[in-house]
């Protein structure tokens, strides 16, 4: 098992002539990933990287059947590529793309709220079931199929968590990277709800940062409805106020999102922390024993 | 990308909202020819810039004469205000607003912003107007009303009346207030903002209800759309190596250690910070090269690291994912060597390629040191800086 992807899902990709779509997503195919169409508006009926383009989602989906989409459309025209994806009946979209404007995420957040897709990201490097799927831009050498869960909103930091759990034989069931945009489809809840229920994750590893809230509320429900073992990390300690870290979501604004904050929380609900980044995966097998 | 209190008035304006008249100066002269424009017997010196605190820290003054007018435009006019949010520094004042005084009954405050939570736009309004709304939400947490937009419905009537009545307003200023709202609504979406903020907003004693102050931020990430807005950028304002580093793709922010940092990805760029925190080292900066990071872009990156006086050890942390390690290693050497770096480099590389990588830092010559990995690569730093 994993979670919400594996060696079945059949993945479209939007926006897989441009660049960045066409790059990433030959690796996916290289890795072993089943993308089975691509979409770019007004190139429908060309073939690219060995797969059918359409001109519209619902065309591809009805064609071929697929599940997920993934996204590399330029931000401009990513919030209309998120809800056309929705649209068209895939039950899970992964949006790469950085720099959406807020406030149309705001419109897609609540557009989605009456859809049973799940979104990931945006401003993300997607999700991952190592053996079976890669769906964005991480690097597949680093992942080994195994035993632990890993959520994060960093890009690197879940490369960093993968690549501990790899060398210490712990081995990843899936790696979803949430993404570094303040307005975002699933959280650190949503996820953790999936990976308690795969028999697979026998613990979680979850990479948080400064900004928001989403940590604190990870920990209250973390405390109430997670069992498995949860190694945590707060990046962003020395982070000044006021100043965005790189990523849109990573700003401590008007005193709330601090990583001290973070931690005190996490710790408070017996969660177990680890203060440098270095010691994810080794407190990890720690706990697992 | 911020604006000045000035530029968002009038953009307030323009949008009915009501504010007092007023007129932009940069000479002392201008300023009191605005003032003899707007007439009155007193008028409001305000100094531009993009921080904060300027009342307590001398940036406005009421004028009873147009000689007090000249004499505090000039003294404003070619500082740098220094406030409790500027930095140290301050930011030059090169425009002074010369308003017409207002007669202030209350002063409230009124913000907007999104509320991350729900994933929708807010407003956040407090009878403890002109105060520091932090202050405020700390120690007084009941005077702060807050609601959420919601996106397809748009504001509602009873969300204004909810925060009328909290603000304790009467039935001619309830009705002001709710023209006001829907109107900050309205340039709130349209022009991409990500912080409207009016501290205060005040009620007169003609019992009108009027912003005094205005705050706005609009979102980056939508300026490629907004572009009479970009026009009011004013980069004086702006912290100048940042802004360099934007226009090379780069991500930096300065902090005050002495270990600079060059980091791929914004997440492991604060952890790396965080690791020389806690290895007992001060970081001198945050700087995120990104995923896509090139030889010429390392090389961009040194020179704004080499910028700073301060740097006493250069801490290098790449995770090469789609990135090949072996051409960051080189876009290093060819740095350090054109450079003349004479602060160490510790370098810790992983991923793609990374023997080669680490091959080519050890046959350089050059003294780069190699860390074992992220713990390693922490103390080494710290140790050199010292």
């Amino acid at each position: 098992m994993s979670i919400l992807v594996n060696k079945d899902s059949k993945i479209i990709c939007q926006g897989i002539t441009g660049s960045q779509g066409s790059f990433h997503t030959e690796q996916c195919i290289e890795y072993g990933t089943q993308v089975v169409a691509g979409v770019t508006p007004g190139r429908g009926g060309a073939e690219h990287l060995g797969v059918p383009v359409y001109n519209t989602m619902a065309e591809a989906v009805a064609k071929t059947d697929a599940d997920v989409s993934m996204i590399y459309v330029p931000a401009p025209f990513a919030a209309d590529a998120i809800l056309e994806a929705a649209d068209s009946g895939v039950k899970l979209v992964v949006c790469i793309t950085e720099g959406i404007p807020v406030n149309d995420m705001v419109k897609v957040k609540s557009a989605l709220r009456d859809n049973d897709c799940r979104l990931i990201g945006p401003n993300c490097p997607g999700i991952m079931t190592p053996g079976e799927c890669k769906i964005g831009i991480m690097p597949g050498f680093i992942h080994q199929k195994g035993r632990i869960g890993v959520v994060s909103r960093s890009g690197t930091l879940t490369y960093e968590a993968v690549y501990q759990t790899t060398t210490n034989g712990l081995g990843q069931s899936t790696c979803i990277g949430i993404g570094g945009d303040p307005i975002r489809g699933m959280s650190f809840i949503d996820c953790l709800e999936l990976f308690e229920a795969d028999p697979q994750t026998e613990g979680v590893i979850m990479v948080g940062e400064i900004g928001g809230t989403d940590e604190e509320a990870a920990a209250e429900y973390i405390q109430a409805n997670v069992s498995k073992p949860v190694v945590a990390y707060i990046a962003g300690v020395t982070a000044p106020p006021g100043k965005r870290m790189g990523h849109a979501g990573a700003i401590i604004a008007g005193g709330k999102g601090t990583a001290a904050a973070k931690f005190e929380a996490l710790d408070a609900a017996g969660v177990t922390t680890v203060r440098s980044p270095a010691e994810l995966g080794s407190k990890m097998a720690e706990v697992l024993g | 990308m911020n604006l000045h209190e000035y530029q968002s008035k009038q953009l307030f304006a323009s949008y009915g909202i009501p504010v007092p008249r007023g007129i932009p100066a940069q000479t002392a002269a201008a300023a009191v020819k605005a003032a003899e424009e707007l007439g009155g017997n007193f008028w409001v010196v305000k100094a531009q810039i993009h921080a904060g605190g300027r009342g307590k820290a001398g940036g406005v003054k009421l004028a009873r004469t147009l000689a007090e007018v000249r004499e505090f435009a000039d003294g404003m006019l070619g500082t740098r205000l220094v406030t409790h949010q500027s930095g140290p520094e301050g930011l030059p004042v090169n425009i002074v607003y010369v308003e017409e005084g207002s007669g202030i009954e209350r002063e409230l405050y009124l913000s907007m912003l999104v509320d991350r939570e729900v994933g929708r736009v807010s407003f956040i309004a407090s009878a403890a107007g002109g105060m520091d709304i932090e202050k405020v939400a700390e120690e007084t947490p009941e005077k702060i009303f807050s609601i959420t937009i919601a996106p397809d419905a748009g504001l509602q009537d009873y969300q204004a009346r909810q925060l009328a009545f909290g603000l304790g307003l009467d039935k001619q200023q309830m009705r002001q207030f709710g023209d006001i709202l829907q109107k900050l609504y309205r340039l709130y979406l349209e022009c991409d903002a990500s912080l409207v903020e009016v501290n205060p907003l005040i009620t007169t004693r003609e019992g009108d209800v009027v912003a005094l102050d205005g705050k706005i931020n609009i979102d980056s990430n939508a300026l490629y759309r907004q572009p009479k807005l970009v026009e009011m950028r004013d980069e004086s304002q702006e912290d100048e190596k940042e802004r360099e580093a934007a226009e090379h793709d780069l991500s930096y922010v300065s902090l005050d250690g002495n270990i600079a940092c060059m980091v791929n990805g914004a997440g492991l760029a604060m952890a790396t910070m965080d690791l020389i925190k806690l290895h007992g080292g001060e970081p001198a900066n945050f700087l995120d090269v990104g995923g896509g990071a090139t030889s010429e872009r390392v090389a961009e990156a040194f020179k704004l690291i080499l910028s700073n006086d301060n740097v006493a050890a250069i801490l290098v942390n790449i995770f090469g994912g789609i990135v090949r390690c072996d051409l960051i290693a080189e876009g290093i050497i060819s740095a350090v060597r054109e450079m003349g770096v004479s602060v160490a480099v510790i370098v810790r590389l992983e991923g793609t390629n990374v023997e080669k990588g680490r091959q080519l830092l050890a046959d350089s010559g050059l003294d780069i040191k190699a860390a074992d990995d992220l713990t390693d690569a922490a103390k080494k730093a710290v140790a050199a800086a010292v």
